[in-house]
């Protein structure tokens, strides 16, 4: 029976709820294919963002449907890694939101300074932006020397980029306001060497960063720390997925550890709510209960 | 038809031409509204509150993985872009900014044309962009409803005119024409059957 004589039969049911059946039905034929065949795992990841992703990739490529593209990703692993690359959104800042980094300083610190070791934990560091900004913030503590940095992120490209610290003049100049409304103690400059292009951070800043891969959905705890900054990742992943993440980063935290989430993100409406209190509302920190 | 969401993209001029369409709709207004206004990346969105205090319909700032409800009136957060799942709910995106802008008023009308499909109202009111044209295109395409504020009489005439080049849109309106024509839509969509 052809598309249109059903849609006739059944009133109910028009010719765009079986078209968006259909792109659904696709949309979850192709993440499926990456899980099974690549271990990429986008099964639960906002759709919208998805499709809007997949739709900028088909314009690139010039495609015309959802089967090309699925026919392409079972057979060209280097479409595959394009496809990758755009699926993961890995727009960062060093000090973005200077307001939450102020509050880290007069909210969290001082209770960091009572540990005799420190472990800090970014979860989803993309180019290493928040991580450096982290050691810059610890340094001007004086905690640095025993802290250890946890940044790990499931795209290994950009955890290549994170480790080799280097950033373009234009994006220094927009990291240094940042770094000013955050009220940073030295001039930002003294934080890394610049050429006619590009900054590269100071060694000292790198020292204590352990870079890593660590994939969210598919890998577990690792260390127990008492920090976790996991901003601007769990907008990407539905309700199902947020709830298991919360719970590996609860099972990562130690009695009175912090969790830091991105402005727009909160814990109000997740399974763990209850067993953290509010450091910081506006902030979204979270302390865990005792 | 049954209209289920409007979504109305705004840039320059945009405070005036919503005090003026927000305050003529009914406190009974039903259809779920997304509004998409093009703010700098540290605004507070202080302007909803008043915007709140000069309307009958209730305001607030769209939360991540929140459920769009009937009756209520959603504000895009500043730098984040908004979308609209096929559960009618928001999701938020960091992605790079899109025509100049995030939030971009593209990247939510084309996931609510997807979301809504022919039960959609797209809006473009004044600005001096081109940010929406393609959304348009998309809620056009998906069979929804469009509707551009009259250049003539926007603020900044380029934005719709920029829509109406693209997009054979259903309807050419002032404010006032629009804010006539969303109450009569609502009217008929709380009619019974
Ligand atoms: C938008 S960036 C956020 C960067 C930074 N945290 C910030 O807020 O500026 C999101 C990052 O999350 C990473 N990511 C997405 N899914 C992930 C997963 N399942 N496991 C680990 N990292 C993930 C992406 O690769 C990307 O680098």
């Amino acid at each position: 029976m052809s598309e249109k004589t059903n849609s006739e039969d059944n009133p109910g049911i028009t010719r765009d709820t079986i078209k968006e059946e259909k792109d659904g039905d696709k949309l979850r034929e192709l993440l499926e294919t990456l899980y099974q065949q690549y271990g990429y795992d986008f099964r639960e990841y906002s759709e919208a963002h998805l499709q809007r992703r997949i739709r900028n990739v088909m314009i690139l490529s010039g495609m015309q449907d959802m089967s090309e593209i699925q026919s392409k990703v079972l057979n060209d692993a280097g479409f595959v890694s394009k496809l990758l690359h755009n699926l993961s959104i890995t727009v960062t800042e060093m000090f973005r939101d200077p307001g939450f980094y102020k509050s880290l300083r007069e909210n969290v610190i001082p209770v960091l300074k009572t540990y005799p070791f420190i472990k800090i934990w970014h979860a989803g560091c993309s180019t290493g932006e928040e991580a450096y900004s982290m050691s810059i913030l610890m340094q001007e503590e004086g905690l640095y020397d025993r802290t250890t940095i946890y940044a790990t992120d499931f795209n290994q490209q950009v955890v290549n980029r994170a480790k080799e610290g280097i950033f373009s003049n234009a994006l220094i100049k927009e990291y240094t306001a940042n770094y000013q409304l955050f009220g940073g103690r030295a001039s930002f400059s003294d934080y890394y060497t610049a050429d006619q292009n590009n900054a590269i951070m100071n060694q000292s800043l790198k020292k204590n960063i352990v870079w890593a891969n660590h994939n969210l959905v598919t890998d577990s705890v690792f260390a127990e720390v008492n920090l976790i900054v996991c901003r601007n990742v769990l907008i990407y992943f539905n309700k199902g997925l947020q709830n298991k993440v919360h719970d590996l980063f609860y099972n990562s935290l130690v009695s009175g550890g912090f969790l830091c989430l991105g402005s727009k993100e909160s814990l109000q409406f997740t399974e763990l709510h209850s067993k953290y209190s509010e450091a910081d509302r506006k902030n979204r920190i979270y302390k865990k209960k005792y | 038809m049954q209209y289920e969401a409007i979504v109305i993209g705004v840039s320059s001029g945009g405070m005036n031409a919503m005090n003026i369409l927000f305050s003529r709709l009914p406190k009974e207004f039903s259809i779920p509204i997304v509004l998409l206004q093009h703010i700098g990346p540290h605004s507070d969105n202080l302007w909803i509150k008043i915007l709140n205090n000069k309307t009958n319909v209730v305001i607030k700032e769209a939360d991540e993985k929140e459920k769009i409800e009937k009756g209520r009136v959603y504000v895009s957060p500043p730098n984040y872009h908004l979308l609209i799942e096929k559960n009618k709910t928001f999701s938020l995106s960091i992605d790079a900014r899109v025509n100049y802008a995030r939030p971009s008023i593209d990247v939510l009308f084309e996931s609510a044309a997807e979301a809504y499909k022919s039960k959609l109202i797209g809006i473009i009111l004044t600005g001096s962009n081109s940010d929406g044209t393609n959304g348009m295109k998309r809620i056009k395409e998906c069979g929804g409803l469009t509707i551009a504020q009259d250049p003539e009489t926007a603020e900044s005439g380029y934005m719709p005119a920029s829509a109406i080049a693209a997009v054979k849109v259903d309807h050419i309106l002032s404010l006032q024409g629009i804010s006539d024509l969303l109450i009569k839509i609502a009217k008929e969509n709380n009619a019974p059957l």
